[in-house]
């Protein structure tokens, strides 16, 4: 192996306990992930996506098995070191993009920052950094809108900004076109594929829908916890060249309170 | 995160819910504007006490018959619960003391015309307005003759004077009758007011004590005996000085009671100002209640902001904020709560005060510790009914939180 992997699971168990029964969310799972690898994971509701993910994420601890991120033991480390990972290294999006209601999209991109407990980063420089990301979602000119004031796609962008505002390695997703329709799909898969090609952050997206995996460099497949399906992808989708042969979008989601999923 | 932008975001989700913002702090505005106003009502009266011993003057020493110092009346070592006029007479070679009045005084009928009054005639000594810092408005003082013949002369506290010859008469010179013996008015004093007891004092007249003793009492012993010092600085040295002479006078051996009470005015008056102090202690409890409610509002308040914004706690947990920095979010909102709202309620303590002042004539002072009292324990109430709520938010799984519906 030329490289160290930057995520490496090994025998990763996670049970919960409701009440008598004990639900094996997760049974054994090993994996390594190199830098800049972009995963698609999918596999039927409840075998473990989500579960695994947040393990991945740091957002939750293993019940038993070894998780090292970029060498480093994180298994068993402490809630605050936890949070420290979770600000530093990973970002993540959501299915339900979780904006801040009432707070603009600057000022959501911003929010990490602030929970950054080294960088002492002062107002005019999270306000430069945040509006950087923002563009690099190209969301600049809507850095003063209130998430209810965005469409979808527009607020899973502003998300999306959010995560990458740390500089973070990882970039997780859950399900994030699942309430977007197909277009914005595709601009939003574009999105992870650039960040993914021109800054080298490994990406893993949870997706249920086949042909949104096809954007990855590799397929991985759950079912009963397990990993049972994990290949590279050889016939991979680029979501840049799709865009530019869809037809143009017939009305842009412009007007103020549109809500184009989420809730 | 810096205090500094928990602070910004504390009052940024307060301002998101300004309706129920304000009514959460009304609570607070209300008990601590009812803790500083009771605490107006009795420090007011407190200070009116410490002004009117200041008026009577500090300079005062009381000697009574008996021993009051233990609780009832006790006949002491002495032979019996007496002062004769020649205690006080012997009174007037102490050092230090300036003026000595015997005292003693009777309840009697006096009859002016067609006018006629039941009132205290008060039998002192001719210094006895040096002693009481009481000056005459009309007529003058008696003398010392009147004091050795136990003349039929008198003079009339102010209210007297009103309700027998009318407001503003001066009736020096006329004949009244007291328990149906004929005295002259020689003088009427100066108004005093009410007593911090709420007692009229110019509801009284005064008259020689050898006259109220031969002619209306007939009482062989004197009542009490009113000392005064050159200055307030000799007070207490003096009071013991009294006290040795009448020990000496009464053949009271080492080791035995007194048979009599000397006492400074400021030492009475500690025991009223004592109450008073008590009183106040249990208004301003009372108050505190209120107080406590307030708290309890914002707790509630702040458990139902944390189960609302349970999903925004989850994602502020997902991108990195520590358990900590969430429970300081909450703490912070709820703390900007109580002490805004302390606040607004020292603002209206102040002017609930100044209403009872205004309105009620009723000495209303608000110390200013109450207010940092009061401050500090509004601060109190919000750590402490916004802990439990923060730490809820604190303990919350980021994962759990951010499914929450
Ligand atoms: N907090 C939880 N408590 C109990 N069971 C859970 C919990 N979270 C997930 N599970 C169970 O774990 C299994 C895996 O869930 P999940 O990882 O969410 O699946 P997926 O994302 O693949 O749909 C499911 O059977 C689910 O019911
Ligand atoms: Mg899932």
């Amino acid at each position: 192996m030329a490289q160290q992997p930057v995520i490496s699971v090994r025998n990763l168990t996670r049970n919960y306990q409701l009440g008598e029964v004990t639900v094996r969310a997760l049974r054994g799972v090993s994996f390594d992930v190199q830098p800049g690898e972009f995963i698609s994971i999918t596999g039927p509701s409840g075998s473990g996506k989500s579960t695994f993910m947040h393990l991945i994420g740091c957002l939750d601890k293993p019940t038993s098995g070894e998780y090292f991120l970029d060498g480093k033991d994180v298994a068993k480390a402490s809630k605050d070191e936890l949070a420290l990972v979770r600000n530093q290294k990973i970002g993540f999006v959501f299915q339900g993009f979780n904006l801040l209601k009432r707070t603009t999209a600057l000022d959501n991109v911003e929010l990490p920052l602030l929970y950054n407990p080294k960088s002492g980063l002062k107002a005019a420089d999270r306000h430069k950094k945040a509006m950087e990301v923002l563009a690099a979602v190209k969301m600049s000119d809507r850095h003063h809108h209130l998430p209810n004031q965005l469409s979808g796609g527009q607020q899973q962008r502003v998300a999306i900004a959010r995560a990458l505002v740390t500089n973070p390695s990882i970039l997780l997703a859950d399900e994030p076109t699942g309430a977007l329709d197909t277009r914005t799909s595709v601009e939003v898969m574009g999105i992870f594929q650039r960040l993914n090609k021109e800054l080298g952050i490994t990406v893993m997206v949870i997706t249920h829908e086949m042909d949104i995996a096809e954007y990855g460099t590799r397929f991985v497949r759950f079912r009963d916890g397990k990993v049972v399906v994990d290949q590279a992808i050889t016939k991979r989708r680029n979501a840049e060249d799709e865009l530019a042969a869809l037809p143009p979008p017939e009305v842009d989601p412009e007007p103020a309170g549109a809500h184009a999923g989420g809730h | 995160m810096s205090i500094f932008m928990t602070l910004r975001i504390a009052l940024k989700a307060l301002g998101r819910n300004k309706m129920r913002t304000a009514l959460t702090m009304l609570g607070m505005i209300i008990g601590v504007a009812a803790v500083i106003a009771m605490v107006a009502l009795g420090s007011g009266a407190q200070a009116q006490i410490e002004e009117q011993i200041k008026q009577s003057g500090t300079n005062l020493i009381m000697v009574m018959p008996g021993n009051f110092s233990s609780g009832g009346v006790r006949m002491g070592g002495g032979n019996a619960v007496t002062l004769k006029t020649e205690d006080a007479t012997a009174l007037r070679d102490v050092p230090g003391v300036q003026y000595v009045s015997a005292t003693t005084q009777t309840r009697v009928q006096v009859v002016a015309g067609n006018q006629n009054w039941s009132t205290n005639v008060q039998g002192v000594d001719v210094d006895f307005p040096n002693i009481r810092l009481w000056t005459v408005k009309f007529g003058s003082w008696f003398g010392d003759q009147d004091v050795r013949g136990a003349s039929k002369v008198i003079v009339l506290g102010s209210s007297v004077a009103n309700t027998l010859f009318g407001e503003g008469v001066d009736p020096t010179g006329q004949i009244i009758r007291v328990k149906n013996q004929p005295f002259t008015v020689v003088g009427v004093m100066g108004p005093k007011g009410q007593s911090s007891t709420g007692q009229d004092q110019d509801d009284t007249a005064f008259a020689p004590y050898t006259t109220i003793m031969k002619k209306l009492s007939g009482n062989q012993n004197i009542g009490g005996i009113s000392v005064s010092t050159a200055s307030a600085d000799d007070v207490l040295e003096a009071t013991e000085k009294v006290k040795q002479v009448l020990r000496e006078r009464h053949k009271i051996g080492p080791g035995m009671e007194d048979d009599f009470t000397a006492r400074t005015l400021e030492d009475m008056a500690a025991t009223r100002t004592e109450m008073t102090r008590t009183m106040t202690s249990l208004l301003a409890s009372i108050a505190g209640v209120s107080l406590l409610v307030g708290g309890i509002g914002i707790m509630n308040i702040m458990l139902v902001s944390v189960t609302e914004r349970t999903r925004e706690i989850g994602l502020r947990l997902a991108i990195g904020a520590r358990g900590r920095d969430v429970l300081l979010q909450f703490l912070v909102e709820a703390v900007v709560i109580s002490m805004f709202g302390g606040g607004i309620g020292i603002g209206l303590g102040y002017g609930l005060s100044w209403a009872v002042r205004t309105f009620m004539e009723w000495p209303a002072l608000v110390p200013l510790n109450s207010v940092f009292v009061a401050v500090g324990f509004a601060a109190i109430v919000g750590v402490f009914f916004g802990f439990y709520p923060a730490r809820k938010a604190a303990s919350l799984d980021p994962i759990e939180a951010l499914r929450f519906e």
